[in-house]
């Protein structure tokens, strides 16, 4: 190999996969139309694009590894020299696990949770007989250290299971890298955690990189994040390359309109309304616990909600916010405390409360797919609150069922369609409509945006914000984005450990002074700016709470 | 109806023959149930296409009325099983708590007591009419479609979809025959066309064991009762009740698999 040789050269990339649509035959299909890139030793690339950019995909190619039923149809993969593609079954399992190896997104589910931490870590450094077993152990808990795992020694003797979701991330860093490899793939390592586990993750994965001096192809959907990370960043979109170029130019100057929307997502101006004398719903000295444990996951929480405006929940996992829209809804009675909304008291049990309580208190799920049933159709899924509520049959139903898919944006022809059917942005706004069919006062909004691209998110965002004008309804934001809560929320509430920990309208809770924990996560979210992770980490207060 | 499987078709075939000689049965049998036309164990001849039974009867038209009375008694006990055991398992699933509990304790009972024994000790006590037969094996064997359907059932409660129906006050009728019935309908499907055989092999061995179809009603399983003496001395007429089990049995497998194929690839739906 020369010096100027790059490590991995990819040429005319073309992948392919069968799919099978219902009620059709199987056919093929092209995921990846012919791409092309270099990378040298020890530079970072970041693949970005939306779900179904083929980013992952082309990330393991680079392994000569197509997952899934995905097929390699055409171009080169060179690594050191060699063309993977043509390679023998020898050399190919020669590169997996030796010159390149891989970093998952979910470490959860790709741990053996049988197997110990550092029989995992070296498993690959030892069958590739790059180490020996004692080396190789030495080497895994300098990596350890490195990654800044807590007692890095010990560590690799517990299961996965023993660890936090942010360190097994690390642990998994750890075996990418113990091989020594030339090249690792790091496949969205960060996206599944909470914001203050990410950034010691991002941290530790970028030291190692630096340290190591190992090249590395980081996919990602969020632009933020791999600005952080990466010497170039390569755009993706629908299996094609939109653009190339080092990190500056493309946060900077980027040149293609889809590269520009991508930049100045989340960018909506909300300017926050001002509270009414009456609030519509009241939470009140609320504690909260779940059958069979003794541990209170809400505490006293008290807030408020007024007609027409948003209530953001902020925090990260286990923080109880899922927990309150719960208690809230009547699924979890409340231990004690009470709930007022527009004037009555609702009761803690939801068998117990009256129609129009339910119909004027609608929900919004996390996830549009587990959200509607897959055997109806979006016509008998919206059409079914205006039966039930309303009475409405026939022509008038299907007349506000059209009125409804209009005023999310779908307009005709979605009524015969099932879930299966629609793009998740689209299921997201059937969702939204189910909810809106229903004519209720408050929507509470369970993490509606974080399961979708953030192009499609924002499209979401607006919508609610547009509809909230129309319909005058309430919204009980749910959410650990602080980009999501700038661009709507009228006031915030932010949760830690089942407290409410900080409350009040959006320019009090955003302004300083701070106290620890909002000031740990405010600044733990990702800003698309070179040099950021260095800053925040020279600021911090407080260390986050998932360590 | 295009793409049907060449396997599923022979099935269809098979499984609707059997079931359409079973309802014209009268009109197509060439000799009455239980006359008696011949000598003992004739063999077949252009007069009798199989041969006559142990007392002299056509065996063509026993075996065309013991299909009839399996497949009746089969077919009704599926029903009345399928209907009280998904009914039944969904609705534990859905109320979960001590309803749950309780029913599921109970059908615990029933299915650590061998099926067959309690059927015959039932049957020893009660009067072997063909009502009890099928409502003793439709309720014996609702126990296994109880345990499939809230298997399936617990899983799918779970879901969004059902909590989002819940939120809207829906009653627990509509979640479960709306809701989560149309999600849980390809394994029950599945499980309905092994039963149905479950059912044929189970009414012959009672009535093979005496304690079935009572004579001069003809069934497949008393037919190779009444005929297995014959064995002994090269007579076929035992075996052909047995042939007849055991290509319904296979044609209605063919089929099940099919449908099961179909409904699971419906819409991106649940397996």
């Amino acid at each position: 190999m020369t010096a100027d040789e790059p490590l991995l050269k990819v040429r005319g990339l073309k992948i392919g996969a069968t799919i099978y649509p219902p009620g059709e035959r199987p056919r093929d299909i092209e995921i990846v139309h012919g791409v092309d890139f270099d990378l040298a030793p020890g530079k970072v690339l970041g693949l970005i694009g939306e779900s179904g950019a083929g980013k992952s995909t082309i990330g393991l190619a680079a392994m000569a590894y197509g997952r899934g039923g995905v097929e390699l149809t055409g171009g080169e993969v060179w690594v050191n020299g060699r063309d993977m593609l043509q390679a023998g079954v020898r050399d190919v399992r020669n590169l997996r696990g030796g010159e390149v190896t891989y970093v998952s997104q979910s470490a959860a589910a790709s741990f053996n949770p049988a197997k110990k931490i550092m029989d995992q870590v070296i498993e690959a450094a030892v069958l590739q007989k790059k180490f020996t077993k004692a080396e190789a152990e030495s080497r895994a808990v300098e990596l350890f250290a490195k990654l800044g795992l807590p007692d890095p020694e010990n560590i690799g003797s517990r299961y996965p299971h023993q660890v936090s979701g942010g360190q097994l991330q690390r642990c998994m860093t750890a075996l990418a890298l113990c091989p020594e490899p030339d090249l690792v793939v790091f496949d969205e390592p960060t996206t599944a955690l909470d914001v203050t586990t990410q950034i010691d993750v991002l941290a530790a994965i970028k030291d190692a990189i630096r340290d190591t001096g190992v090249a590395a192809l980081y996919i990602t959907h969020d632009l933020a994040v791999v600005a952080q990370v990466s010497d170039h960043i390569m755009v993706l979109r629908m299996g094609e390359m939109i653009e190339y170029g080092t990190v500056d130019q493309i946060i900077n100057n980027p040149q293609e309109e889809y590269t520009q929307a991508l930049v100045s997502v989340r960018s909506i101006k909300h300017v926050e309304k001002q509270p009414g004398d009456n609030p519509l719903l009241r939470v009140e000295h609320i504690t909260a616990r779940y059958r069979g444990t003794n541990f209170d996951v809400l505490k006293d929480v008290n807030v408020q909600l007024h007609p027409g405006q948003t209530l953001a929940i902020v925090g990260e996992s286990g923080s109880g916010k899922s927990t309150l829209a719960r208690v809230i809804t009547g699924l979890l009675p409340p231990s004690a405390g009470e709930i007022t909304f527009d004037g009555r008291t609702l009761t803690p049990d939801l068998a117990a409360r009256p129609l129009d309580d339910l119909r004027e208190l609608q929900m919004i799920y996390q996830m549009a797919d587990t959200a509607m049933n897959p055997r109806q159709t979006v016509g008998t899924i919206i059409g079914r609150p205006l039966e039930f509520y309303f009475g409405l049959k026939g022509k008038a139903k299907q007349q506000r069922i059209q009125e409804l898919l209009d005023e999310i944006e779908l307009g005709e022809g979605f009524q015969d369609r099932y879930p299966a059917e629609l793009s998740g942005g689209q299921k997201q706004r059937v969702c939204i409509a189910r909810a809106l069919a229903a004519k209720p006062k408050l929507i509470i909004c369970d993490e509606v945006t974080s399961a979708l691209d953030p192009l499609v998110a924002d499209g979401i965002l607006k919508l609610l914000l547009n509809l909230q004008k129309v319909e005058d309804v309430a919204y009980l934001f749910i959410t650990h984005d602080l980009a999501t809560v700038k661009a709507i929320a009228d006031s915030i509430a932010v949760m830690f450990q089942g407290k409410v920990v900080r409350y009040g309208s959006k320019s009090e809770v955003l302004s300083p002074p701070f106290d620890d924990y909002t000031d740990l996560l405010l600044s733990s979210v990702p800003e698309m700016k070179l040099g950021w992770l260095e800053e925040v980490l020279a600021h911090r207060k407080m260390e986050s709470a998932g360590n | 109806m295009k793409n049907i499987p060449i396997s599923a078709l022979i099935g269809l075939f098979f499984t609707g023959l059997y079931f359409l000689i079973a309802l014209l049965a009268p009109l197509i049998a060439p000799y009455g149930m239980a006359e008696v036309v011949g000598d003992v164990w004739e063999p077949s001849s252009s007069e009798f296409l199989l041969g006559t039974d142990s007392i002299g009867r056509d065996l063509l038209t026993r075996l065309i009325y013991g299909g009839r009375t399996t497949i009746f008694i089969a077919t009704m006990a599926t029903i009345l099983s399928f209907v009280t055991g998904s009914v039944l398992g969904f609705f534990a699933a859905v109320s979960g708590g001590w309803v749950d509990q309780a029913l599921s304790r109970f059908v615990d009972l029933i299915m650590s007591i061998p099926s067959l024994i309690f059927a015959l000790v039932v049957l020893s006590v009660m009067p072997t009419t063909m009502l009890t037969l099928i409502v003793l094996m439709g309720l014996l064997d609702s126990t296994r479609v109880y345990r499939l359907s809230r298997a399936v059932a617990v899983d799918i409660t779970v879901m969004d979809y059902v909590e989002a129906a819940r939120l809207r006050g829906e009653k627990v009728a509509w979640v479960i025959f709306r809701e989560i019935l149309p999600n849980a309908l390809s394994p029950l499907v599945a499980e309905m066309g092994l039963r149905f055989i479950f059912m044929v092999l189970f009414i012959s061995t009672l009535s093979f064991l005496g304690l079935g179809v009572q004579p001069p009603q003809a069934d497949w399983g008393g037919i190779v009762k009444e005929n297995k003496e014959g064995i002994n001395y090269g007579i076929q007429a035992a075996l052909y009740p047995a042939y007849a089990i055991a290509t319904l049995c296979i044609s209605i497998n063919l089929v099940a698999d099919w449908v099961l194929n179909r409904t699971t690839s419906l819409k991106g739906g649940r397996g």
